[in-house]
């Protein structure tokens, strides 16, 4: 096959497919090791309670059983840290207390492990654990953000407050902003709730703690976007192993959307138990089970307020917000609703003066981290929805006040401390009205009117930031980590390559597209490029994949590797060609010599280097491997518009998504088809955020949709067919692809843009006193605002 | 889930006989059944899959025009077999669940389970059915007694199920969205001597005949003669997805379509 069937911007089949759909993956749980013992942990079935006793006595004299586990055996270990530290608005850091792998004192939200049961078989675990029975004094429970603030009930009693932080952005433009405010012409206020989700990914946590006693290595398999990321969590701050006694293997994994991030305790107690009996120990997540220890995402309790003036043109935007971090801080929870949320505050708009204040307090449920988007979703949903708002109040048409307001020069410093590089955010207007079919709306509308049913056409522009993220800035704003990335490109002898990466794929496709970059740069069949990633053994030290960051950041590692394996391979063609290493060209896996007909095939050249008869052994090393680290000099910034076309039915308030248009510029685009999915399945799961999904908490601290009976999952037949378009191209101007990273773009504008569709809806269609209705927008609360009055 | 025996009997007398065992308990599609058991909800010593018995498969009609339903026989079955002669409950019988829950769950598991929010027991009271043991005859309006609560016995077993065909009849089903079973559901059949309106999803006590409905439309079986009236929110289910006023206002919507449809 010619490269460019192949290469950059070819549309070739995932190769990972293959193995996923055909039931030949390796996922954690296929993993069985010799003599694996498995472990059931005894979860809290109360939100808030003192934890006066366990006693495992009878759970350790049943059939099978090994060992139970509670806190006390932990006393020598770490809590599980937390990888970014916040500084509040008054430069102090933080509350950061300890989260314990299992409860100690006191259980902080249901579904915390109390206690752990390790036996030979499942069935057995599961049968013990039902025997130990904690002795809880059950407290009164907070799960509300906002309510939490009022520290009538401590989650944690020793920091004395539920507050973690106070957080202001930027604090010395809060007294500008605020006289904007005073000077404006108009000011537009929406209060708002951006919805808890569960993350639901399709292949549940797993993890497997394995332990040599002859060579003291521990292993751990486990379902993780970012192996190195849990070695270096785990073993440096929770059980005090050392890298080289690590070894962490995220083999494939069946979706993350960031809730596979974190270090969990379950990881933590599977590597520690393992050496503790000598033994490997499993554990496998249970659906219920997960709804209550995977990380959930969003819960933001917002007041978003935008002036302006008499042009609608935007003079300050000042943001109040209460961010739920749950019952103990997951490892990047205080980031997203700080640095990822507040420096996206300035959107697509040139809007000078801009303050944002979020108060993050504990409260007695499961711990909140980022989900697809984390942070960049509610920054755009307050933002697009308020000026929607604002457009209706002052009588301006919703496109009209955005491009009034477009930024259009580049690159552009933000009030909120980032620097666009580049974008064109009329021309994915342009595009996203024309393939929505924007002009055909009107004639939609009266089909739909005929039908007894309110149609309404929702708009939304959006920025985000990604390629995460330039390790000194970070560092700066409270990363204890760097955020580069890493690969190393392997050539063999007869000319395949090998990529080994500290990007980990777990559905995006990297296998794919990564191969692709390969061999457009050195000509060859995508075929012989493998790409190799999940394991700490035998990839670099990698940051792993979220944030959209894979093919910025560890596709410009792989990139700056490859070149370095080009440069020295045409040293090596020269030598064979007796020429200088400037006069040779790579083309088609072909060297020749420029301006002669002289060439060498890749294979030779890469046959001398691990044959070094004919090679110059006094100037270079034989071998043709090269390592490389990549760290970017700004986030990317992919940016564009959406727009949908619900419609009402008025009388039992169902919302049905009629059409969904996206157009994004992405910058470069390696694979058009797996971009079209990732934005697919983004556009899906911000359908479900905006119409059916909410992880809700009764006011005892019980999750009331913690099954898929009551927690509602989009699925194919809530979605339409999608126009997606990505030939609004803007490349990133600071890494080699010139590219910005798709993998939350669908997920971070399109609840905003059905929100905005279904209250235009009820606009048109007579409904004129809905102004706002929180996600999801259940028919149920549909129908109430319709009737609200 | 707990250890269990499985019996799989192939006639109505030996199942009989293997329900006698302490805790046994009849498995008839399993598919509100079994996830109980995973979740280790329930602890049944025996299980009885009635799968096997061919007695209580299939359909059939009388010499009455009746159509009778063996008790063991998949919604999937009853979907493709009554399509011709009873459309409206064969498309009732096509709304529940999905592909895999109607090719296991059988309409004799979901009358005895008697889920408030099913959509078979608005079928059996809306037309009138009558539901047949091994012990004796109860018509629909006996049958349910509430929420998972029904008059059968501990050892009474639904043979099968024996309904009237109506002149017309149709379903209007609108779900709850995560779990799709009815949130409110309403099956409307005329018959040459009155209307039968049932409601499934509705109410604190289950299905329910909704009387005035009825008297309305047997004056005039139109979506107009019922858009004047309302049941009472009080005593109607209150949940995240539906307070008992959506409840009660979805009971008059779901009624006007179902008349429409079956008009």
């Amino acid at each position: 096959m010619p490269k460019d069937e192949q290469g950059i911007g070819a549309s070739t089949k995932r190769r990972e497919d293959i193995r996923f759909l055909t039931g030949d993956g390796n996922y954690t749980d296929d993993i069985n090791l010799r003599g694996q013992a498995h472990v059931v942990f005894l979860r809290s079935q109360v939100a808030h309670g003192r934890l006066r006793g366990i006693d495992p006595a009878a759970a350790e004299a049943m059939p099978g059983v090994i060992r139970v586990f509670t806190a006390k055996d932990f006393e020598s270990a770490g809590g599980l840290p937390c990888g970014w530290q916040v500084t509040d608005r008054h430069g102090q850091p933080m509350k950061e207390p300890k989260h314990p792998i299992l409860a100690e004192g006191k259980v902080r939200h249901v579904g915390e492990p109390i206690a752990a049961v390790v036996a030979d078989t499942l069935e057995q675990a599961r049968d013990a654990a039902e025997a130990v029975i904690p002795d809880i004094e059950e407290l009164p429970a907070v799960t509300n953000p906002k309510d939490a603030a009022s520290d009538a009930s401590l989650v944690h009693d020793e920091i004395g407050t539920n507050l973690c932080y106070d957080w202001g952005f930027v604090e010395d433009n809060k007294a500008k902003v605020d006289a904007a405010f005073e000077a404006a012409d108009h000011v537009t206020t929406l209060e708002l709730v951006n919805n808890r989700l569960v993350p639901n990914a399709m292949e549940p946590r797993v993890s497997i703690g394995d332990y040599s006693r002859g060579t003291g290595e521990h292993t751990l398999y486990t379902t993780s976007q970012n192996p190195h990321v849990i070695r270096l969590l785990m073993g440096a701050f929770v059980l005090g192993i050392p890298e080289h006694k690590l070894r962490v293997v995220a083999p494939d994994v069946g979706g993350g959307f960031g809730s596979k991030i974190f270090h969990y305790a379950e990881e933590a107690f599977c590597t520690f138990a393992a050496k503790a009996i000598n033994r490997p120990v499993k554990w496998t997540c249970q659906r219920g089970e997960s709804f209550v220890s995977d990380a959930h995402g969003r819960d933001h309790v917002t007041k978003i307020e935008l002036a302006l003036d008499k042009d609608g043109l935007f003079q300050a935007i000042r943001t109040d917000t209460y961010a739920n971090m749950g019952a103990y801080l997951s490892t990047f929870a205080p980031s997203v609703p700080t640095w990822l949320h507040g420096t996206l505050m300035a959107g697509n708009y040139r809007t000078p003066l801009i303050y944002v204040n979020v108060k993050a307090t504990f409260t007695n449920t499961v711990p909140v981290d980022a989900y697809r988007g984390a942070g960049r979703p509610e920054a755009t949903y307050q933002l697009e929805r308020v000026i929607d708002k604002a457009a209706r109040e002052m009588g301006i048409d919703p496109i009209e006040i955005r491009r009034r307001n477009f930024v259009t020069e580049f690159p552009y410093a933000t009030p909120v401390a980032v620097e666009y590089d580049t974008g064109d955010y009329h021309a994915t207007m342009d595009k996203v009205l024309e393939i929505a079919d924007a002009a055909g709306f009107e004639k939609r509308r009266e089909a739909s009117a005929k039908k007894g049913l309110l149609r309404g056409f929702g708009i939304n522009a959006y920025i985000e930031a990604c390629g995460i993220a330039p390790s000194n800035l970070v560092g700066q704003l409270g990363a204890r980590a760097g955020l580069y990335e890493s690969a190393t490109v392997r050539v063999n002898a007869t000319g395949g390559v090998v990529v080994m990466t500290g990007s980990h794929s777990h559905g995006q496709g990297h296998e794919t597209t990564f191969a692709q970059v390969i061999a457009d740069m050195i000509g060859i069949d995508a075929d012989q490029v493998d790409v190799v990633h999940g394991d700490t053994a035998n990839t670099p030290m990698g940051m792993g994949t979220y944030g959209s960051r894979s093919i910025a950041v560890g596709g410009s590692a792989m990139v700056r590797a490859a070149g370095k394996v080009i440069d020295k391979a045409k040293k090596i063609a020269a030598h064979l060609m007796e020429c200088s290493p400037e006069d040779i060209e790579l083309k088609d896996g072909k060297f020749s010599v420029a301006g002669t007909d002289k060439s060498v095939a890749w294979g030779d050249v890469t046959l001398a280097a691990y044959v070094p008869h004919n090679y110059p052994l006094e100037e270079m090393e034989p071998g043709l491997e090269e390592t490389a680290f990549y760290d970017p000099a700004n986030f990317t910034y992919p940016a564009g518009a959406y727009a949908c076309e619900v419609e009402v039915d008025p009388e039992t308030g169902k919302v049905t998504l009629c059409s969904f248009a996206a157009a994004d510029d992405f910058g470069n685009v390696i694979n058009p088809m797996i971009v079209d999915g990732q934005v697919h399945g983004g556009i899906g799961q911000g359908a479900g955020q905006a119409l059916m999904e909410a992880a809700a908490y009764d006011a005892t601290g019980q999750l009331v949709t913690g099954s898929y009976m009551d927690y509602t999952m989009p699925r194919a037949d809530d979605l339409p067919y999608y126009a997606v378009d990505h030939s609004c191209q803007t490349p990133c101007t600071h890494n080699p692809l010139g590219v910005k990273g798709c993998g939350e773009a669908g997920a971070i504008a399109s609840p905003p843009t059905i929100v905005n569709a279904v209250v235009d809806a009820l606009q048109r269609g007579g409904h004129g006193h809905v102004t706002h209705i929180d996600m999801p927008l259940t028919p149920l609360r549909v129908w109430q605002a319709i009737h609200q009055r | 889930m707990y250890a269990f025996d499985l019996a799989r009997p192939t006639s109505v007398a030996d199942a009989l006989k293997a329900l006698q065992e302490e805790d046994a308990q009849p498995l008839a599609g399993g598919q509100t059944l079994v996830p109980t058991l995973k979740a280790r909800l329930a602890a049944p010593s025996t299980l009885v899959s009635l799968r096997g018995i061919s007695e209580m498969q299939g359909v059939c009609h009388d010499d009455q025009g009746r159509i009778h339903i063996g008790a063991a026989t998949t919604h999937a079955a009853v979907e493709r077999e009554v399509a011709k002669d009873y459309p409206g409950l064969a498309a009732l019988a096509g709304q529940i669940g999905d592909p895999a829950v109607r090719n296991r769950g059988t309409i004799g598991g979901s009358l005895a389970n008697n889920d408030p929010s099913a959509c078979y027991p608005a079928a059996a009271l809306g037309s009138g059915a009558t539901i047949v043991t091994n012990a004796r005859e109860i018509p629909a309006d006996d049958f349910f007694e509430g929420m998972f609560t029904t008059v059968l016995e501990e050892d009474e077993l639904i043979f099968s199920v024996r309904f009237p065909v109506p002149k017309v009849s149709a379903y209007a089903k609108f779900a709850q969205p995560a779990s799709r079973f009815a949130l409110t559901g309403v099956f409307v059949a005329q018959f040459d001597d009155g209307v039968r309106v049932a409601v499934t999803g509705a109410s604190e006590d289950g299905v329910f005949r909704w009387s005035e409905a009825e008297d309305a439309l047997g004056r005039d079986f139109s979506a107009d003669a019922v858009a004047g009236l309302s049941v009472p929110a009080e005593g109607m289910i209150g949940d995240l997805h539906g307070t008992p006023e959506y409840r009660a206002h979805l009971v008059g919507v779901m009624t006007r379509r179902a008349v429409a449809a079956a008009g």
